[in-house]
């Protein structure tokens, strides 16, 4: 498949997320939205690795380039989970002090 | 042996980094013997050189390059001919018996003051040193901030009292207009002819125009005006009065005020050379000898009579430069330099006696308490007066001489300031030492001989004082009989040849030596006989008298003209401009801050949504103008269509 | 129009439309249910891609773990339709068109950059997606970050555990 198809979709997906996190208060949904947009990165590195690979393979059949993309995406995934694990517990922390789940109550920074 | 030169003012260094960083730790008398065997250390390696100079001739000792940019050079290098050479040994000799007078004349302070006080004067001679061992201008004008800068250091030696501090602080104020000038002059010599070194300059001297050398010399002289204390910069002398006796003597014979007449006997091509800046530097040397002579003959103040007097005798120094007699002024600065040292370190010890009494109306009849210092003082008296054979007779005689070959009226105004110079000098004298005493019975009780650490520079002065002179017996004389001139003549070489000679007829001259004598007699037995059975009174002078008792108003006069409006400015600036319009301007940013993040502070809603809104904008913001094509508005364009 | 075209058509439509079906639930709980099917087509892509451990760990970490994650934080925090916030039309309209103008430019960033033009991705080919050759760099070249982020993950823990404690 052409490349700018996978870049087209990830750009919207990753657009998405975006909007998302723009208009929704829930902090679980924006947290959520996050997420999507992890994946629409994911998927545009899995794409290009593939991109790369396909281009490398053509003179060289054993070649292993591309790998590092796929790996870098399995990193995100562990980095993200982590992420999630932590986000939520802060997210149900929170939830516990203030009974709401709208980001507009969190701004405690503002002082 | 001029290999040695670099140790002379070597020497003096050493011993002001010793004492100044010791003078803690180091006990008195170590302290003077350091003091002044560093000085002596000198004297002896100036001997040398002297001789040397004398067998061998002139030379130019290079240490280093002091400053080397394109087109210039600047060595640090040491001058050893007849004119330096000569200034070394009036300066180490003078300097070592002053040092020798301070130790005991200083002996009250406390060691780390006395330990300070051998410091400041080893680096003042040091200075001096420099200032005339200097191969060239820059060097010079090293030495001639270096004793500016000890002057003030000294006048100011008693910090704790503030009208010593204002003496130091006008001291240092009054040089550094006259260094301005100076530096001035260098720059334009620099920048005319590319050097600084007196050698290249004086033999480039013929390129420069006329404008640029009377220019040059008068820049020149507003610096001697400044070091040498001459009209209308004068005014700091008589009030460095505010330090130690011995640091007046130091400044007055052998460091400081001489500085001025070394730089022009130096640059005397330059003057012979500026006919307009030289009958300038003859006005205001005559201008200051009178005017001078004239607030001496008022003073009460033992020292302040003293320093007019010497303001006086500088005044004829620049007459003789000004008139061509370079030999006769160099002549006279160095028998100045004996009588004047004599004289003060003889009122430090009077005043040492009276226990720190300086009005000299109430004193008097000191003669039978002080046997020496009576008679050293009176040797002194009758050299500034110029009796002969004593010393000033001859060098004063040639400067007048040379004023009468040049313009009769400078001689017959010289003769009426060495007239009421004789008067004013014996009228200290005779209040000082004769009649009767007219001081406290306590005092009188205390009156004593000081020791012989003070007694024996006044006694080696004297000495010097009555034979100096006889270095330079004029022609009249005998003949040849002016070892000094032909010592001296290679420096003046280029200027007596291009200056045109005068010659009195013998008889003319004799005349005119034995009348000047004849008179000055006169004076001196009038001025014995009106003040021998002189009492204090109460009543106030009147007429002239008070103009003379004020000197002149000239303080009040600059105090009006100068420093009031110069105080009126900067009233002004500290009051309008430093409140209004710099705090204005610092106080405007830090307010325009203030508002500026207190409008910013409003961006800081804390709402996590209007953070992400701004990113995501500013992403948008960034991309546009990072990929700041024309493209991408096309590639929108089409987006659309 | 190839079998792989279509099925990358698909699954492209299917992803598009369940996130933005993620957006447009009032509920949260479809919210997450959507964002599930999402991820399903997203780890379909990556078996097109033939990036097959990916895909693998694609459902089982996130539409697996993190997922539920999410539902059971919902369901503990008892939200629905009801309760949810909801942001004045304004700042829905402000954040539709910033997000719009992000997607517009990178659209046009894309399309002027000439070099990808021609290039393709690899798809149903290569086996650089599979467990044997990723596990050969991983354990390998990868081996330090790898231990790493076990180190992160026991602090992620240990971060959540203290923070859900009720003190």
């Amino acid at each position: 498949m052409p490349i700018q198809y996978y870049i087209y979709l990830c750009l919207a997906l990753f657009s998405i997320g975006v909007i998302g996190a723009l208009t929704r208060r829930n902090v679980i949904i924006v947290f959520m939205c996050i997420e999507l947009m992890f994946n629409a990165v994911n998927l545009l590195l899995v794409a290009f690795s593939k991109m790369h690979y396909g281009i490398a393979s053509i003179s060289d059949k054993a070649s292993t380039v591309g790998t590092d993309g796929q790996l870098f995406v399995f990193f995100i995934m562990v980095v993200a989970a982590a992420e999630v694990s932590v986000g939520l517990a802060i997210i149900v922390m929170l939830f516990r002090n203030t009974h709401s789940v709208d980001i507009n109550f969190l701004n405690r920074l503002k002082n | 042996m001029s290999k040695l030169v670099y140790l002379i003012p070597l020497f003096p260094l050493l011993g002001f980094l010793i004492n100044g960083l010791g003078r803690k730790s180091l006990s008195k008398s170590l302290i003077g013997i350091i003091g002044s065997g560093t000085i002596l250390a000198s004297f002896v390696i100036s001997l040398l050189v002297f001789f040397d100079v004398k067998a061998n001739g002139a030379s130019v000792i290079k240490l280093f390059n002091f400053i080397q940019i394109k087109g210039l050079i600047i060595p640090f290098a040491f001058q050893v001919d007849q004119l330096s050479s000569l200034f070394l040994l009036i300066i180490t000799g003078i300097g070592f018996l002053i040092h020798l007078y301070s130790t005991a004349y200083m002996h009250e302070e406390e060691p780390q003051h006395f330990g300070r006080y051998f410091a400041y004067l080893n680096l003042f001679v040091f200075s001096m040193l420099l200032l005339v061992l200097g191969a060239n201008y820059v060097i010079m004008f090293i030495g001639w901030e270096g004793v500016g800068l000890c002057s003030y250091l000294l006048i100011g030696f008693w910090f704790k009292n503030n009208n010593y501090n204002y003496a130091a602080k006008k001291a240092f104020v009054m040089n550094r207009i006259g260094d301005l000038g100076f530096l001035l002059a260098v720059f334009w010599l620099i920048f005319k002819l590319g050097t600084a070194t007196y050698i290249d300059v004086f033999a480039q001297v013929g390129q420069l125009s006329s404008f640029d050398i009377t220019a040059i010399t008068a820049l020149l002289f507003v610096g001697a005006m400044g070091k040498s204390a001459q009209i209308p910069l004068y005014t700091w002398l008589p009030d460095a009065m505010a330090g130690p006796t011995p640091v007046s003597a130091l400044i007055h014979a052998a460091t400081m005020v001489t500085a001025g007449i070394y730089m022009i006997a130096r640059s005397n091509i330059l003057y012979t050379m500026a006919p307009g800046t030289q009958s300038l530097v003859a006005m205001v040397g005559l201008a200051t000898a009178i005017f001078a002579a004239t607030i001496a003959i008022k003073q009460n103040d033992i020292k302040k009579v003293l320093a007019y007097s010497t303001v006086s005798q500088l005044g004829y120094m620049f007459l003789g430069l000004g008139v061509g007699a370079y030999t006769g002024a160099v002549f006279h600065v160095m028998t100045h330099a004996f009588f004047k040292a004599l004289l003060f370190l003889g009122a430090g010890s009077v005043i040492h006696a009276m226990h720190h009494e300086q009005d000299i109306r109430k004193m008097g009849g000191l003669k039978k308490y002080m046997p020496i210092t009576h008679i050293t003082f009176l040797l002194a008296c009758l050299a500034i007066a110029g009796i002969p054979p004593f010393s000033g007779f001859f060098s004063k005689d040639e400067i007048l001489m040379a004023a009468l070959a040049k313009n009769p009226i400078y001689y017959y105004l010289g003769l009426g300031g060495a007239l009421m110079t004789a008067f004013y000098m014996f009228r200290l004298y005779t209040l000082t030492f004769l009649g009767g005493f007219r001081g406290t019975h306590e005092q009188e009780h205390h009156l004593h001989e000081s020791p012989s650490a003070m007694t024996i520079p006044l006694i080696v002065l004297a000495i010097l004082s009555v034979v100096g002179g006889w270095v330079g017996i004029p022609e009249l004389f005998a003949k040849d009989a002016h070892s000094l001139e032909h010592f001296l003549a290679p420096i003046f070489a280029g200027s007596t040849a291009m200056a045109e000679q005068h010659h009195l007829e013998p008889s003319q001259e004799w005349i005119y030596l034995l009348g000047s004598t004849a008179l000055i007699i006169v004076v001196i037995v009038y001025a014995i006989n009106s003040y021998k059975k002189y009492q204090p009174t109460t009543e106030e002078s009147t007429g002239l008298g008070v103009v003379l008792e004020n000197k002149w108003y000239v303080d009040e006069l600059y105090d009006a003209v100068i420093v009031n409006p110069l105080n009126a400015v900067a009233g002004f600036f500290k009051n309008i401009v430093e409140k209004y319009v710099i705090d204005g301007a610092v106080n405007g940013v830090g307010k325009l801050v203030g508002y500026g993040s207190r409008q910013l502070r409003l961006l800081q809603s804390g709402q996590v949504g209007n953070y992400l809104l701004i990113m995501v904008l500013a992403i948008v913001v960034f991309v546009l103008v990072w990929f700041n094509d024309i493209t991408i508005v096309y590639y929108l364009n089409r987006l659309f269509n | 129009m190839s079998t792989t075209e279509i099925l990358f058509f698909f699954l492209s439509a299917l992803a598009l439309f369940s996130a933005s079906m993620v957006l447009i639930s009032k509920n949260p709980v479809h919210s997450v249910l959507w964002l599930v099917v999402t991820f399903f087509a997203i780890s379909g892509h990556y078996i097109l891609l033939n990036a097959q451990f990916l895909a693998i760990v694609n459902i089982i970490v996130y539409a697996g773990a993190i997922m539920v994650l999410f539902l059971f934080v919902i369901m503990l925090m008892n939200l629905n339709q009801q309760n949810e916030p909801q942001k004045n039309l304004w700042m829905k309209l402000a954040g539709v068109i910033s997000g719009g103008c992000f997607l517009m430019v990178f659209v046009s960033l894309v399309r002027q950059a000439l070099e990808i033009k021609t290039k393709v991705a690899m798809t149903t080919g290569g086996d650089i997606g599979l467990i044997k050759n990723l596990g050969r760099v991983l354990f390998s070249d990868y081996v330090v970050p790898f231990e790493i982020t076990s180190v992160l993950f026991l602090s992620a823990m240990v971060g959540a555990i203290v923070m859900g404690k009720k003190d």
